[in-house]
């Protein structure tokens, strides 16, 4: 009884004095966003499946039907481009940023806070102005480097590099770097031991959330591309949008349904049931 | 401390090979690991940045001249430059507050509970959600022929085009904005929001103030710089954008963005060779200004997140 009564009376004092809006305000605007921001998701999904007689999957299947084979050529053809780009960002990531950062903490911790500011630059530095800047580098290194796609995949490495520091940078927190890599040392073990057996197994959530970012970012990627008149999957999307609004769509669907997933993924990733250290 | 010591006593013979400058060999071989990355950013980061903000000055046979720069209050420039703070005022302002609403809204659930998780997800998602296809999504809504279009007339026998077509115009690009702001700002601002203490509710409680008080004296000014923050990056986010307002404005440079295609695809843009650079001048001039701004505050709201 008396259990009651405190309860009753703590839920009153909660109520005067909580920050909280009252549950039915809270509830009607959470109902109208949620369906403002579903409405055009619903009409992307509504228009792909419109056919001139009412709607169907007609365009859906018709994407993958060989005699338009030729038509949507492009649109795979950016798409394959598109994952290569991510591949390469992912390997700048990998194999350049990963280490730098490591280094940075272990053996320069002076330098860590000049690598955070290079880091967020491509942040301030909004892509359409940069690649005023980028044209002429773009030029310069694919007569050095040969091919375009890897020059690309190149800049894209920077585009990536705030997103990819951060999830990186997270996750060299969350485990004593410094005291696993002097214990693997006093034990003999080699840097690139040390480097494949114990941080990339460590790091291993960090360095998967980094690379998922990675192709998120490069897969909407449409400014640079095209401005350098690369054929990426967003410039593809864009081209066949004049003639088939639908497949556009249906592109553009497919596209945010895969992003959507790959962040999913690096939500579940980031924050661990079990601790970081058990490998 | 020691460990670390011992650690590399034991490694220098083997790096260094010799008695003489341990202690420079020593620094110089792990640096040698900078390298790649610095090699990297310069040339694919700091080059063009300094590039970007520098061919504004110079012509096309690469001689010194102010005549780009000038451009920038060339009138016609002026007034893009002023459609793009406005339309990033005005979506800034507008998503902030909408932004702020929600997060309010979500107050009144658990932090740990299920639907703040999941809007906090989905905004990660729709904040990212720029570009292209977000075009895509509102041409399919409220297109010619989109879902929200058809639907208004047919029910309600409302046209939402009594006369242009405002969806491939500057207003056009109010909503599409909106739908990757509103979602930046709840991911902002709910960590300030849920920062209030329950302690400082109390406080006003006993002190005999009431909730109106409370917001007045303690919430605001407590929330404020968080608030302020979030307005100067959505309003940094807007004004850089580009792919959205590419895939739905075909033709002409209502924006500043808009107008560095226009200056980098023809070869001259009011008679001048290398606008494009002054414009990318001014674009990242401001865009430093917000950031700064952005940090400054974010550094005031950080001292009531403890």
């Amino acid at each position: 009884m008396s259990a009651v009564k405190t309860l009753g009376s703590a839920r009153k004092v909660r109520a005067s004095h909580s920050l909280a809006p009252r549950r039915p305000f809270a509830v009607i605007v959470l109902v109208v966003f949620g369906l403002l921001f579903a409405l055009p998701l619903i009409a992307m999904v509504e228009f792909s499946l419109r056919t001139t007689t009412g709607h169907g999957l007609e365009h859906w299947t018709g994407l993958f039907d060989p005699a338009n084979e030729f038509r949507y050529r492009p649109l795979f053809g950016g798409l394959v481009e598109s994952l290569t780009l991510a591949l390469i960002a992912i390997a700048i990531v990998i194999l350049v940023l990963l280490p730098t950062t490591l280094l940075v903490r272990l053996r320069f911790p002076k330098l860590v806070r000049v690598l955070e500011f290079i880091t967020v630059i491509p942040i301030a530095i909004p892509a359409i102005a940069l690649v005023v800047g980028l044209a002429p580098v773009f030029g310069a290194s694919i007569r050095i480097l040969g091919s375009g796609t890897l020059v690309l995949g190149l800049i894209y490495g920077v585009l990536v590099l705030p997103f990819a520091a951060r999830a990186l940078d997270a996750s060299i927190r969350a485990v004593d770097v410094p005291t696993l890599v002097e214990a693997a040392r006093s034990l003999g073990a080699s840097w690139p031991r040390i480097f494949l057996r114990i941080l990339l197994p460590v790091l291993r959530r960090g360095i998967v959330a980094a690379a998922f970012i990675s192709i998120a970012v490069v897969l909407g990627e449409y400014t640079i591309a095209s401005l350098l008149n690369r054929q990426n999957l967003q410039v593809a999307i864009v081209g066949i949008s004049r003639s088939d609004p639908y497949v556009a769509v249906i592109f553009s669907l497919l596209a945010l349904a895969f992003v959507t997933a790959l962040l999913a993924v690096i939500g579940r990733i980031a924050t661990p049931k079990r601790k970081v250290f058990d490998v | 401390m020691t460990p670390s010591g011992s650690a590399r006593t034991r490694r220098l013979p083997r790096n260094s090979g010799g008695a003489g400058g341990l202690g420079s060999a020593q620094r110089l071989i792990p640096g040698l690991g900078l390298v790649p990355f610095a090699l990297y950013v310069l040339i694919f980061l700091l080059i063009p940045t300094v590039l970007a903000l520098t061919t504004g000055f110079f012509n096309r046979s690469g001689a010194f001249t102010w005549d780009n720069v000038a451009a920038l209050v060339d009138p016609t420039v002026l007034s893009t430059f002023g459609n793009s703070l406005w339309i990033s005022l005005l979506t800034a302002a507008l998503g902030a507050l909408i932004g702020a609403v929600i997060c309010y809204a979500l107050l009144s659930f658990s932090p740990t509970s299920r639907l703040r998780a999941s809007v906090e997800a989905i905004s990660s998602v729709l904040a990212q959600f720029g570009g292209v296809m977000l075009a895509f999504a509102f041409i399919a809504t409220i297109g010619v022929q989109g879902l929200l279009t058809v639907l208004l007339k047919d029910v309600f026998g409302f046209a939402l085009y009594p006369g242009e077509i405002w969806l491939y115009q500057m207003p056009g690009l109010i909503l599409p904005y909106l739908y990757f702001q509103i979602p930046l700002m709840v991911l902002t601002f709910m960590p300030a929001l849920s920062g209030l203490k329950p302690a400082w509710t109390e406080a006003n409680a006993t002190l005999g103030g009431t909730s109106w008080t409370f917001w007045r004296r303690v919430g605001i000014p407590v929330l404020a710089p968080a608030f302020a923050g979030g307005f100067l990056l959505l309003f940094a986010n807007s004004f850089s954008a580009y792919a959205t307002a590419a895939a739905l404005i075909s033709q002409g440079s209502q924006i500043v963005p808009l107008q560095i295609r226009t200056a980098l695809i023809s070869e001259t843009v009011l008679g001048r060779e290398n606008l494009a650079g002054a414009l990318a001048l001014g674009m990242i001039v401001i865009m430093i200004v917000l950031m700064l701004g952005y940090s400054a505050l974010q550094a005031r709201t950080a001292r009531w997140q403890k």
